[in-house]
């Protein structure tokens, strides 16, 4: 396994939730759904190894570690300046040639000019990971070796926006042990795309799927553009419970350096923007996932334009998993106690 | 009482309907409204009493309420819960629960339950098995009731063995007998009834809080049986066709509808025939014993009084056979599918805590169940249509005396007008002479029918009295598909009206399109065509060979344990119930979508 952990970067394929500290959360989780044979497209992530090999050859002496790690999290003027002075260190500093032919030639077997997901995946494993991780940046629709790489040391800088420091400071979290890995996924052209709960958001019942999907890229709907079409479903019977198709006012598709937006218009904005025999596949894979990993989630997806079903993350739900609640019943001396305490007015 | 806040009229406000302003003489006393029922909140049972009460059928709710009241109220002191009263406006039959609301009564009340319920859960299934022998009694009992035959003179043997007693006697005792009979089969009813809906409800409850979003449906699903005495009625007539495609009998069914027509085709075809016509006797005792109906009216005939129900719905059946459909219910996979679900939901339970309690509720849904799904085909069904036909007889011997005029008239009589009139016959008898003012019932009877006719057409409100803020009763809500939004919908119905929508409760899932057809009795069953939508008021266990032919169920009345329901869930149907008014709103040959899922139909063009 030495092999692994020195490796500047690591295909799905090789990946599974124990490669967390290697390749952040949302790396381990794209690998071990891989591994469990989902849908999900294919990449590979730079691991945390190459993020620290290329600080440390930054920074040799710590010092602007040091000097970070001496702020105090209010003060803003000095993390604005001292966080300019790194990430233009880190943007202007070439990669080692190490990664920079890792990356060409891992870029090259995915396909020259594929259009790739770039996305930072953060290691802490602290409860707030999700809130921690929706600090580092996200580059859609990236093309061509050029983009990609300056892409993937601007998701690095990004560990080093005035917003994570400050946010680092207030947690005290260590900068020594800092590192980031970020996940290189070839992109899906999405015909629609959105999100999946594998409980109910609103009640947090666990034998509800809630699915919400909007037509293109699913950064529509997770920066809130656009109202998506709403469903939700029995998770045991895969009976749909309700159906909400809204008017979907735009739409994000791939453009001139990234990603635009267009509007969508009539009267295609107001038609449902999947099957039911999609949902209903859709569904199935989110109970699968559920299984796998013996937890609700929260899911991305998308489809395709040949009408594929493609999986982009699964992260833990966490709102509903936090609460704590007492049993609604327990085991009682005779069955027949619960009918005594719910008729006398009480419950069981 | 802020008339603005509350939609629904005061039961004392209600006028007579136009026509049929003395209607209340058909009915008893105490069950007419007075200005202290304005206090109340009051809904109209329309599950049970979809038509106004005939002065005799009236009965049905007497009966019915006397008996549910004392099983709750004073056998097993239900701690909260007591009885029903009941209300009869313009015919039809209003209803309001009664609760116990004092901590130490309460406390008093769930002592005694403990101790008796308890006796009942404990010993379920051999109570229940002896419930069975009890209500075979019963009903050989009621077919065993000896109208005298009131001759000439009197039995020789009563003479020989100096009883010294006439049989103008017997006349009253029969009477009394019959009613007797009746009224016995109601508190074997209710009481093992309300015990078995105490205990769903637990396992109800407990469902409803582990997953706050699962529909009454699914519940029901995890409790339902597979092997319920509803389905057997069909199941042997489904039977009856494999037997006649096996013995090539299919042209004898092909002859329409009149029953002597089609069993003569039958009998004319040598053994095979033969052979089918005793299978036919088989299965008639005692499945066909089914009414039509739901047991609370004269008119709804068992499928025994009148085959025409059961042999028209033949030829589909075989028509289906030589198509090659075993027709068989697919019990094995029906169980599995029912294991599944329970096994999901268990494994979804947040703690083995809650699953041990998940295991007993629903343990105790399946002791209880058997009876609450099986207990209608004894009561409501078998005993209720014999019930009926023994007053028939009285209804002859009536005729016979110059009384009324047709042997039905006499359910244009209240069972206690029946009583003084067997006086006047029991003294025509006795003296040699007519019977004292024969004509007296004639007019009355005549102008009964009349007032029956006009309210029949009466729009009755679905609710009376002040509105309660909430009703969260799970027993509502079970059997009639009644809640709080249940309400609020009647409330606002009267306000704005949707005319290309009907909501109602989502009985059965999936989404239909297709032609709807409104049928108001099962009589009607010759104008359902493939594939059609059906639209009624409620359906029935002798409904059943409908389904094979439909593609979704609307119904007005019922929740997600009435027939409709399970039976749409059974053949994979989207059905939706409890709408209130989809007949009135929807007409046959209309395009309909049914979601089944969301209780929603459509009205499409």
């Amino acid at each position: 396994m030495n092999n692994k952990n020195n490796a500047p970067l690591l295909w799905f394929t090789e990946l599974n939730l124990k490669d967390v500290p290697l390749v952040g959360g949302k790396g381990a989780s794209l690998g071990e759904m891989t591994q469990a044979g989902m849908p999900i497209p294919e990449g590979f992530v730079v691991s945390t190894t190459a993020f620290t090999k290329w600080l440390d050859q930054l920074d040799t002496k710590h010092e602007i570690r040091a000097r970070i790690s001496s702020l105090a999290h209010d003060d803003l003027a000095n993390i604005a300046a001292e966080t300019m002075a790194i990430r233009e260190l880190m943007i202007n500093t070439p990669i080692s040639l190490e990664l920079n032919e890792a990356l060409t030639e891992a870029y090259i077997k995915m396909g020259d000019g594929t259009p790739v997901a770039v996305r930072s995946s953060a290691t802490s494993e602290d409860s707030e990971e999700a809130s921690f991780a929706g600090l580092q940046d996200t580059y859609l629709w990236v093309e061509g070796l050029p983009a990609l790489l300056e892409k993937v040391r601007a998701c690095w800088a990004s560990l080093y926006s005035p917003e994570s420091v400050s946010y680092r400071r207030r947690l005290n979290l260590p900068e020594d042990q800092l590192a980031m890995a970020v996940v290189v996924q070839s992109m899906v052209n999405s015909r629609c795309s959105g999100v999946m709960f594998t409980r109910s958001p609103t009640s947090g019942d666990r034998s509800v799927i809630t699915i919400e999907g909007s037509y293109g890229l699913g950064s529509a709907i997770v920066s809130g553009e656009v109202t998506p079409d709403r469903y939700a479903l029995n998770k045991v019977t895969f009976e749909f419970k309700s159906r909400q198709v809204a008017e979907k006012s735009v739409e994000h598709v791939p453009g001139q350096g990234g990603v635009i937006e267009l509007v969508v218009n009539g009267p295609r904005n107001k038609e449902a923007c999947m099957s039911d025999e999609e949902i209903l596949s859709l569904a199935r894979l989110g109970k699968q996932v559920e299984k796998h990993y013996g937890s609700p989630q929260d899911i991305e997806w998308a489809i395709d334009q040949d009408g594929n079903l493609r999986l982009l993350q699964s992260r833990p739900e966490t709102v509903w998993a936090s609460k704590e609640q007492a049993p609604i019943a327990t085991e009682a001396v005779s069955a027949f106690d619960h009918i005594y305490a719910l008729m006398g007015g009480k419950q069981s | 009482m802020n008339t603005k806040l509350n939609p629904f009229p005061m039961p004392s406000s209600i006028p007579p309907v136009e026509g049929a302003e003395n209607w209340s003489s058909m009915y008893p006393y105490f069950t007419q409204v007075e200005e202290a029922d304005d206090k109340r909140f009051w809904f109209y049972n329309s599950m049970h009493f979809s038509e106004p009460m005939s002065a005799f059928d009236m009965i049905t709710a007497e009966a019915a309420y006397h008996a549910m009241g004392a099983v709750v109220t004073r056998v097993f002191a239900f701690p909260t819960g007591k009885g029903i009263d009941y209300r009869c406006i313009n015919g039809r039959i209003y209803i309001t629960a009664n609760v116990a609301s004092d901590p130490a009564e309460i406390e008093e009340r769930l002592k005694l339950f403990r101790e008796r319920a308890g006796h009942y859960y404990a010993n379920w299934t051999s109570i229940y098995a002896n419930w069975q022998v009890r209500m075979r009694k019963l009903i050989k009992d009621m077919d065993a009731v000896e109208l005298p035959a009131l001759g000439d003179y009197e039995d020789e043997i009563v003479i020989k063995e100096a009883r010294g007693i006439a049989q103008n006697h017997q006349l009253r005792k029969a009477w009394h007998q019959t009613m007797e009979l009746y009224a016995q089969m109601w508190h074997h009813h209710f009481e093992m009834l309300m015990l078995g809906y105490g205990a769903y409800v637990v396992f109800f409850q407990f469902c409803k809080k582990a997953f706050p979003e699962i529909a009454d449906q699914t519940v029901a699903r995890m409790v339902a049986g597979i092997d319920v005495l509803m389905f057997r009625p069909d199941d042997e007539l489904k039977k009856l066709a494999r037997l006649a495609v096996e013995l090539n009998l299919d042209d004898c069914f092909r002859v329409d509808g009149d029953p002597k027509k089609v069993l003569g085709a039958v009998a004319s075809k040598g053994d095979a025939g033969a052979k089918w016509l005793a299978s036919l006797e088989e299965s008639r005792d005692p499945w066909f014993n089914i009414s039509i109906g739901d047991g609370f009216y004269h008119f709804e005939r068992s499928w025994n009084d009148d085959l025409t129900v059961p042999l028209s719905a033949l030829p589909h059946y075989i028509e289906l056979v030589r198509a090659g459909d075993s027709l068989e219910r697919p019990t094995e996979k029906l169980r599995h599918e029912r294991q599944n679900i329970i096994d999901e939901y268990r494994s979804l339970l947040s703690s083995d805590e809650e699953r041990a309690a998940f295991d007993q509720m629903l343990s105790v849904s399946h002791l209880v169940f058997p009876y609450v799904e099986d207990h209608k085909f004894f009561c409501e069904h078998w005993l209720t249509t014999r019930f009926f036909n023994k007053v028939r007889e009285f209804g002859d011997l009536f005729v016979r005396f110059g009384v009324i005029d047709k042997q039905e008239d006499i359910f244009h009589l209240h069972h206690t007008e029946i009583d003084t009139t067997i006086g006047n016959i029991m003294n025509s008898w006795a003296a040699g002479s007519p019977p004292a003012r024969p004509n007296y019932w004639k007019p009355i009877i005549l102008e009964r029918r009349r007032m029956l006719k006009v309210l029949r057409e009466w729009s009755a409100p679905p609710a009376i009295g002040p509105m309660p803020s909430n009703i969260e009763d799970p027993a509502l809500q079970m059997l009639w598909g009644i809640t709080t939004e249940t309400l609020n919908g009647w409330a606002s119905a009267s306000l704005e009206d949707n005319d290309q929508e009907v909501q109602g409760y989502a009985a059965s899932p999936g989404i239909v399109e297709g032609t709807a057809r409104v049928l108001r009795s099962i009589n009607d069953f010759g104008e359902i065509q493939e594939g059609d939508i059906l639209v009624c008021p409620i359906t029935h266990p002798s409904w059943g060979p409908l389904f094979s032919k439909i593609s979704a169920a609307v119904s007005d009345i019922g929740g997600t344990m009435s027939h409709m329901a399970i039976v749409a869930r059974e053949y994979g149907m989207p059905a939706v119930v409890g709408t209130g008014d989809a007949t009135k709103k929807i007409k046959s040959g209309q395009r309909l979508r049914v979601d089944g899922d969301t209780g929603v139909v459509t009205i499409l063009e």
